[in-house]
């Protein structure tokens, strides 16, 4: 456990998702375009605006003008016209080149042959995170590799949802019946903070994704870990929460909610709802309607002591 | 010599005293089309007023992190409705109001092609409104769950499907928008007919002015996008009650063939939406300038360019559903093509005022105020229709803050300018200027303050649509000037109800022409009788009475 949360604790946190500050390809020949079309549409700017508050200040009408006298009455040329429809023409068709390039790039970049697998699925409100590769389901947070590039298969177990973690990559949706594919390749152990970014539901805007990015034998360790099944527990067992959890190498084998296997090693509970913490997860448990109302875990009515029983066999889900 | 014929005396309507009871009859079993104008318009101000609340609610829930204003489920209701309210409830009723009160005036007609339709179209739209909202009472549905609809104004599948939308909300606003869609079809059929088969002799399509031309367009436009969306609205009731699966992923429907059929319509709406703000500025600009509008050819030409290519753009809204990078080169550049004919009419506007003499009066001070905020909206539009830029800033922040500008800095602004412009014709009263210059103010204020740092928030990463967030992502600071905009556009708005109503109890009075205007709704009186004329006028130019004014110098003597 301390092995864990030390990794984890060192990486520096981009809470901040500037999409200005890329750490990765995708967002970074984003970034570039961007650049462009801001020097671009900056530019037009500062003319067209001049021109409008020069053509505003020069021709108001003044206290000692004469009302009854109309300026000189003009209807139009054809010469102007042609010239501010040409020149628009060419801005035009320069970000249309510039554009097909890099969604090109983006989007039909070959991925390299020893990427990372992961297969991303959006549920009402949180992620499912699945390895693969690996034999690894978690939740809400994606551990990659740095120096290699990921692959990402996007679905969805219901309504659309949409993968951003601006740093990294822009968006791709999650769709029902539908796989789609982003990748990231990030420069820098660190965890990038995202959102789904497709509206999805009451609780939206608690559905938060972590990518964490570690040096290739910290995820290797990482990986390691999260194969490893977990201890039984007859009380755990005994209640409704296996008909919704999954935890590896227990009967506990419910689909509906996130996989619980090494729930302890992740930051946050509820999609990023709340920090995981102790109190927070008897919280949690007690009554997840307090902490993210509309959630679809309902709150099942533990007695102390069976509230204290689960608290204790989850924390030991390291 | 005179080129249009009308008498010096005119009739006033009678000055009789009615009851309650004889005025609200009156109203009601209205056919005539300038007072179903201005029911309509009423009826948008009123509807405008509980979206502008529900915004400001929304804005007071944003204001802090981890605020508890209002929960989830009541936030993803306030933001439905303000959405579906402003386009559908607003928006429409504006163009069917502004369309219906000018466009038999400016043409020399003596009221809309079919009144009685016109009459049933208020009130169909006025239903629909009106089914919308009792969904906060009804929407509960026999299984209780819900009450207004929660699926944003969008309705994306299969989040409007049973398994996900329960009760009976998101029926209410498939029905409500149905049915008001009816009436906004209706209106606009009228306008088309009207505009072909009503012109006063000697207006030909080339001396119709701007206003008529524009909102001609946006009638075709209104016909030709709304039908999708009814189609579609029928299939997902197909869907909810008959089983049916078009959307339905769980039994092999599709997610995104809601997506093309809802912005096949949703694309060609905005501009119908912004139309007739276009509508307003280029009668409004030249009368404030004392020139006439630059280039009127190049004006209508790049109106039905816009909603030409208006119809070919509609996937750049799901730039991130997943397309081949084809389909999204081709909707990208499609959708910058918008540009160029958007570009001209700025052009042109701003043409128009060069070398005039501006008269800086309210309605020319929203017009200014509308140039420079939608050449922003129409910049950070060409950011959004760069798809791998869209990629980053689509669903966040950054397009709210771009739609804002076009809606409130481009088609509310325009509004304010016609309603300022057109309110003495109206009701023979002037405006007050001295509160229309307070209510300009505040309102541009206002609006940057609260718009412009949406635009920051999604460079920031703050996704659309969330009711709360977290202390330490940096969208506090932002969020919290934004909302604090709220306070001054706010005044701005009772500003400008008080002035209404006090210009109408106590208004300097108006005169048939106060603004030395040019088209015939200024020929007659202010208001204008029941029958509009009582000859109809004959025109020879598209100024008839510049040419009426300047009997030495008329424009029919340079126009063809």
């Amino acid at each position: 456990m301390a092995l864990l949360q030390g990794l984890g604790a060192a990486l520096p946190e981009h809470r901040v998702a500037n999409i200005f500050k890329p750490l990765a390809t995708p967002a970074q020949s984003e970034y570039h375009i961007a650049l462009l079309v801001l020097a671009i549409t900056g530019a037009i700017f500062v003319v067209v605006a001049g021109l409008i508050v020069y053509t505003i200040w020069r021709f108001r009408r003044r206290p000692g003008d004469d009302a009854k006298q109309e300026p000189p009455q003009v209807y139009g040329s054809n010469q102007i016209e042609v010239a501010w429809t040409v020149i628009p023409i060419l801005i035009v068709f320069v970000l249309i080149g510039v554009s097909a390039r890099v969604i090109a790039s983006v989007q039909n970049a070959s991925p390299p042959p020893q990427m990372l697998k992961v297969t991303l699925i959006g549920h009402q409100w949180w992620w499912e995170v699945r390895y693969p590769d690996y034999g690894i389901v978690t939740a809400n947070e994606i551990h990659v590799p740095t120096a290699s590039a990921t692959y990402l298969e996007l679905q969805s177990a219901d309504v659309i949802h949409s993968f951003w973690v601006p740093q990294l990559a822009g968006k791709t949706d999650l769709i029902p019946n539908r796989t789609n594919y982003s990748w990231i390749d990030p420069r820098e152990p660190g965890v990038y903070f995202g959102n789904c970014a497709e509206y999805c539901g009451t609780q939206h805007a608690n559905m938060l994704l972590r990518v964490v990015a570690q040096a290739p034998e910290d995820f290797k360790r990482w990986a390691a870990e999260q194969q490893k099944p977990a201890a039984e527990n007859a009380a755990f067992q005994s209640l409704s929460c296996v008909s919704c959890h999954t935890i590896k190498g227990t009967p506990a084998k419910g689909k509906f909610g996130p996989d619980l296997t090494h729930l302890m090693s992740r930051r946050t509970l509820a999609a990023g709802a709340i920090a995981n913490t102790a109190e927070n997860l008897r919280q949690w448990v007690k009554d997840p309607q307090a902490a993210k109302p509309g959630s679809l875990m309902p709150s099942l009515q533990l007695t102390d002591q069976e509230l204290g029983q689960v608290v204790n066999y989850l924390e030991s889900l390291q | 010599m005179a080129s249009i014929d009308y008498p010096l005396e005119r009739p006033r309507p009678k000055e009789g005293e009615f009851s309650f009871s004889e005025t609200l009859y009156r109203w009601v079993a209205t056919v005539d089309h300038k007072r179903l104008g201005l029911m309509y318009i009423v009826t948008a101000l009123l509807f405008l007023v509980i979206a502008g609340l529900m915004a400001s609610v929304m804005r007071l829930q944003l204001a802090f992190p981890n605020n508890h204003v209002v929960g989830p489920e009541t936030f993803n209701r306030l933001f439905t409705m303000h959405g579906t309210t402003m386009v559908f409830l607003v928006g429409m009723p504006f163009v069917a109001g502004l369309s219906n009160y000018l466009v038999p005036l400016m043409i020399g007609a003596r009221d809309m092609a079919f009144p009685r339709l016109n009459a049933f179209g208020y009130w169909i739209f006025l239903f629909g409104g009106l089914l919308l909202y009792f969904s906060y009472i009804g929407g509960g549905g026999l299984s209780g769950h819900g009450s207004a609809p929660d699926v944003g104004w969008f309705a994306y599948a299969p989040l409007t499907s049973k398994a996900f939308s329960r009760g009976a909300s998101t029926d209410f606003w498939i029905l409500g928008i149905l049915v008001a869609g009816i009436g906004s079809v209706a209106s606009a059929l009228n306008v088309i007919v009207t505009t072909i088969c009503m012109r006063c002799p000697g207006m030909t399509l080339t001396r119709m002015p701007m206003f008529v031309w524009v909102m001609l367009i946006d009638s075709w436009l209104i016909i030709i996008a709304l039908p999708p969306l009814t189609a579609a609205q029928v299939m997902l009731l197909i869907d909810r009650f008959l089983g049916g699966n078009f959307f339905n992923t769980q039994a092999g429907g599709s997610a995104v063939l809601w997506q093309h059929f809802f912005w096949i319509f949703g694309h060609p709406e905005v501009y119908i939406l912004i139309f007739p703000a276009f509508a307003i500025l280029s009668e409004v600009i030249p009368i404030f300038s004392r020139k006439p509008l630059f280039g009127r050819a190049a004006m209508v030409g790049a109106v039905v360019a816009i909603g030409f290519i208006s119809l070919g753009v509609w996937a750049h809204h799901m730039f991130a559903v997943g397309m081949t990078s084809w389909s999204n080169t081709f909707f990208a550049a499609s959708s910058m093509l918008v540009g160029i004919p958007t570009g001209i009419k700025i052009f042109n506007w701003t043409a128009t005022m060069y070398g005039g003499k501006l008269r800086l009066d309210t309605p020319m001070l929203f017009c200014c105020a509308f140039l420079l905020q939608f050449l922003v909206a129409g910049l950070t539009g060409i950011m959004l229709a760069v798809s791998p830029f869209d990629w980053q800033l689509h669903d966040s922040y950054f397009v709210v803050g771009h739609f804002h500008f076009t809606l409130i800095g481009g088609l509310v602004f325009g509004l304010f300018a016609g309603m300022y412009y057109w309110f003495p014709k109206a009701t023979g009263k002037l405006l007050c200027e001295k509160l229309g210059r307070w209510n300009f103010w505040l309102f541009v204020i206002g609006f940057e303050t609260t718009f412009i740092p949406m635009h920051f928030l999604g460079i920031l990463g703050m996704p659309r649509r969330i009711y709360t967030y977290a202390p330490d992502r940096g969208w506090d600071f932002w969020n919290l000037v934004s909302s604090l905009g709220v306070i001054a556009q706010a005044a701005a708005i009772a500003l400008f109800i008080w002035n209404v109503i006090d210009s109408i109890r106590s208004g300097e009075k108006a005169g048939d022409d106060p603004w030395d205007g040019w088209t015939l709704e200024w020929a007659t009186s202010s208001p204008p009788p029941e029958y509009n004329f009582e000859k109809l006028p004959v025109v020879r130019s598209s100024r008839p009475l510049w040419d009426l004014k300047h009997p030495h110098d008329p424009d029919w003597k340079f126009e063809q």
